[in-house]
Formats: structure tokens, C-alpha cells, sequence
């Protein structure tokens, strides 16, 4: 397909099951970004088929090419999108389709906890508000697939496990399909069932994340994926802080371990899952 | 000073102004989103104002428009329009020549809209037509502003065109910049002093508001 005047050889062939969350997860210019365009009917791919349930959204023999409007998409841009003269309530109202109830935007406003913001306009909002606001916009119309492109990469850790936190409270809601891309393995691990590598336009490696990303099937292991934050000797025994998500703890280590570490290392920690303790947070 | 060039000449500008920012709306969105061949020479042509002298545009919609022409008798045997030396002509010559003044703030307000403004908004269902009224010309004011500005000034100073195809016709053509030109060939200096007078007073007080609200705008920003 020709994109931005080059010419860019995307070649994809994949599923997803309804309201799974499947990451895209590749490098800069793996094609990402236009893999959702094509989605969303905002490039033409030059050939091949795009389906969603029972509706064919794109398909260049039969010369079907369903127009952005019909394609019941929510799309989280990079740079949010959010319209300037209009104010968040505005925004959000501005995505309900005709004579739809103002039901939904309640809920999602109740939700993301957006009542505040509600008659503020975007260029006052911090950028994990604006994010916010996007998301519920975004879910205003209950599209059937939702799009996050890099949605929370330019935000601090603990705003961002806020706000994937959100989208895993709106998504068992309403359950709708998402691709999110994303490079934060702890933001997979935490959202994410299935991924998707790209390189180069094309899928390298696809499945359940565990498999992709560690070559394991689920078992009676505990995982804990984590950055080392710094490595101490403590006599003959070497000790790990690990910031897994956001809690920071300390792991007793041997010198074998330690060898090849260094601090800002992604790292799995696996552990026997045999007896732990179990304490209920939230019902 | 008579107020009959005055009122004309305020009336062709307003005309001319409401004419324009109709057609350069689509014009210019399509002039910025279009991906077609022929848009450089679509762009040339809007453009063509600008640098043509105005006698030259004035000429040909003289010929364009005389009964003697396939369009002008057209016109005049069919719809019973007479435009060469009236005031509609006077306007249809307004509108060619203050295009590009119309047509090139729009197209750079538009192509200063984000992308992702027009995408989100279609992903929201909504049609091209509510995503201009209600998306985009909203975060495009001042260059709106700019453009009605200039094209209403670039009327009011509009001389070679009008004299050319309107000719110096009371009420009908004579606007103040022709009643200027006129009352100077009769020697009438102190009536061709109160006509430039008030047309450089009112110029630069428009220039004046235009840059207020441009400097304010500016400092909002930063």
C-alpha cells in the first residue's frame, strides 16, 4: 500500500476473538500505526479482506470498502484528538449517535471519573486527563472493536496503571474487542491475552502473551515481570530490588544469577505457586 | 461627497464577502485534503488574481459578458440579464477577482487542523459536512476572520476591475474608488479628498482590529 507518498509492504493475516485485548507490540515503523488506519477505513489496503463478525468491512474483490462512519470503531489517538472548542461534556455528547441515550455518557463519566472536568475545555487538562476524556469518548458510541495507539506512553507509571485500570473496568463492561499498541511489557502482562509482533509489516510471532514473550504455557508457576532498580552483595548471597508494576520488593539471589544483570534490566521472576496465601482485595 | 458610491460600494463588499466565504469553503477544503493530479492547476487558476493586472480580468469579462459574445447573449436572450455595465456583473467580477484573498486563509486554516481532528470525528459516525461545521471551521476562527477581512477590504479598494466592466454609472457601478477616479478627471479635488480620506480610515481601522485580535490571540497562546 502507498502511504505519505512510499510505498510500504504490510502483510497481515490474523484473528481475534471477540472482546479479547490483543497487543500490537514491534518497533517504529513496523507498520502499527497503519495496521489500525486499515482497520478503521481511514488507508485503503491494496488487496485482501478485512471482517468483523458477520459484516465485511473491507474487501478488494468484491470491491467492498465500508466508509470510517459505519465501521463502529473507537479510536484513542496519539495525540488524543480531543476538539478544542468544544468542553468535555461537549466532546463526549459530540460522539453519541442520533437519538441515543445520554445513558452511556453517564456511565462512562461515572466510570473514568470525569465529573469534575466535565465543563473545562481540553488544553486546560493535565495529559492523563485528556487521556481519560479520550477513552470515554472513544466508548461513547459502544463501538464493537476499540483502537489505543500508544495510549499511554508519554504518562508516568502510576497514571498510567491508573488508567489501564480504567480500561479494564470499561472493557468488562462492554465488552469490545481491543488492539492497543504498546512497548510496556508490564502494561501487556497487566491488560493483554493475545499479541501480535510486527516487524517490517509483517506478524513475526503471535499467541497468548506468556508464549510470545517467554516461550511458556500457563502452569503452577508464579510470574512476576519486573526492572531491576538495584543489586546489592550481601555476604555470600547477592540481593534484587525489583519494581514489578508498582510495588518494589527484595529477592535474595546467588551470584550466578546476578551475573549478566544490570540495573534497568527487564527481568522475569518465577516462583513455585505451591501454598501461597490468599487475600481478596476487591469483589 | 455623495452617499451613493458609499452605500454601492459597502454593498459590493458585503455581497462579494457572503458570495465567497460560501464557494471557499468547499474550495479550499478540497484545495487541502484533495490528493488529485490536477490540484496544482486548479490552485494556479484561484491564484491567477493575484497576480494578473486587473485590467487584463477586466477585459475579458468585458468580452465575456457583451451581448456580441455566445455567453452574454446567452445571458441576455434566454435569462434576460444584462451584466456589462450592472451592478450583478460588477459583483460576478468582484467575486473572481477577490478569490484568491477568500480561498488562501481558508486552505491554510485548514491544513492547520490536525488530521486526527477530521478521523476522530468520522470514526464517530459523523458526516463530512457535520465534521467541517462543527469540527473544523470552530478551530479555524481566525483564519476565517482573515479571510473575510481581506476579502471584504480587497472589494472596497478594487478599482481596475469595476472600471473595466462596470463603467461609472450611478448607483448601479459607481463605487468610490471609480467616484474618486471621476471627480478628480473633473477637477474636484476636495469631494476626491473626503472619498480617499474616509476609504484610508476605514482600511486602516479594519487592518487595526485585524491585528488587535491577532497580537491578543498570539499572546493567549504562549
Amino acid at each position: 500500500m502507498v502511504s505519505n507518498g512510499n510505498t510500504f509492504n504490510l502483510e497481515l493475516d490474523f484473528e481475534a476473538r471477540s472482546a479479547q485485548v490483543v497487543t500490537v507490540y514491534g518497533p517504529s515503523g513496523s507498520g502499527k500505526t497503519t495496521f489500525f488506519r486499515l482497520l478503521a477505513g481511514l488507508e485503503k489496503p491494496d488487496n485482501g479482506k478485512i471482517v468483523m463478525g458477520d459484516t465485511v468491512w473491507f474487501d478488494a474483490v468484491q470491491k467492498i470498502d465500508l466508509s470510517p462512519q459505519k465501521r463502529s470503531i473507537g479510536y484513542v489517538f496519539q495525540d488524543y484528538a480531543l476538539f478544542p472548542n468544544m468542553s468535555i461534556r461537549e466532546n463526549l455528547e459530540f460522539g453519541l449517535p442520533k437519538g441515543a441515550s445520554k445513558q452511556i455518557i453517564e456511565e462512562l463519566i461515572d466510570i473514568v471519573e470525569l465529573g469534575e472536568l466535565l465543563e473545562r475545555k481540553p488544553a486546560t487538562l493535565s495529559g492523563g486527563q485528556k487521556q481519560r476524556v479520550a477513552l470515554a469518548r472513544a466508548l461513547v458510541q459502544q463501538p464493537k472493536v476499540l483502537l489505543l495507539d500508544e495510549p499511554f506512553s508519554s504518562l508516568d507509571d502510576q497514571i498510567r496503571f491508573k488508567l489501564l485500570k480504567y480500561l479494564i473496568k470499561v472493557h468488562q463492561k462492554y465488552q469490545f474487542t481491543v488492539f492497543m499498541v504498546s512497548h510496556q511489557l508490564s502494561e501487556i502482562l497487566y491488560v493483554s491475552e493475545q499479541v501480535m509482533c510486527l516487524d517490517n509489516g509483517i506478524i513475526t510471532k503471535r499467541g497468548d502473551v506468556r508464549t510470545v514473550f517467554f516461550n511458556e504455557n500457563i502452569s503452577s508457576k508464579m510470574n512476576l515481570v519486573g526492572e531491576v532498580v538495584s543489586i546489592t552483595k550481601a555476604d555470600i548471597v547477592y540481593r534484587l530490588d525489583v519494581l514489578s508494576q508498582n510495588s518494589l520488593f527484595s529477592v535474595i539471589v546467588t551470584e550466578d544469577d546476578v551475573r549478566d544483570l544490570s540495573i534497568g534490566d527487564k527481568i522475569m521472576l518465577t516462583s513455585k505457586a505451591f501454598n501461597p496465601v490468599v487475600i481478596r482485595l476487591e469483589k | 461627497m455623495e452617499w451613493g458610491p458609499v452605500k454601492l460600494t459597502l454593498l459590493l463588499a458585503v455581497v462579494t464577502t457572503v458570495i465567497l466565504f460560501v464557494i471557499s469553503i468547499p474550495l479550499a477544503y478540497w484545495l487541502s485534503y484533495s490528493r488529485a493530479k490536477y490540484k496544482g492547476v486548479i490552485e494556479s487558476i484561484v491564484s491567477l488574481p493575484l497576480v494578473l493586472p486587473p485590467t487584463v480580468l477586466g477585459f475579458y469579462l468585458l468580452i465575456a459578458f457583451s451581448p456580441e459574445s455566445w455567453f452574454g447573449s446567452f445571458l441576455n436572450d434566454y435569462l434576460g440579464i444584462r451584466l456589462v455595465f450592472s451592478f450583478p456583473g460588477l459583483v460576478i467580477g468582484s467575486v473572481i477577482y477577490s478569490l484568491p484573498f477568500m480561498v488562501q486563509p481558508l486552505q491554510s486554516g485548514f491544513s492547520g487542523v490536525p488530521r486526527s481532528y477530521r478521523e476522530a470525528s468520522s470514526l464517530m459516525g459523523k458526516s463530512k459536512w457535520t465534521t467541517i461545521a462543527k469540527v473544523i471551521l470552530p478551530n479555524m476562527k481566525s483564519s476565517l476572520i482573515t479571510g473575510i477581512v481581506l476579502t471584504f477590504a480587497h472589494t472596497i479598494g478594487e478599482f481596475g476591475v469595476v472600471l473595466m466592466i462596470g463603467g461609472n454609472i450611478p448607483d448601479q457601478t459607481k463605487v468610490m474608488s471609480i467616484a474618486i477616479y471621476d471627480e478628480v478627471e473633473s477637477l474636484n479635488y476636495g469631494a476626491a479628498h473626503l472619498y480617499s480620506l474616509a476609504l484610508l480610515i476605514v482600511m486602516f481601522l479594519i487592518l487595526l482590529i485585524v491585528n488587535l485580535r491577532k497580537n491578543k490571540s498570539s499572546n493567549l497562546l504562549n
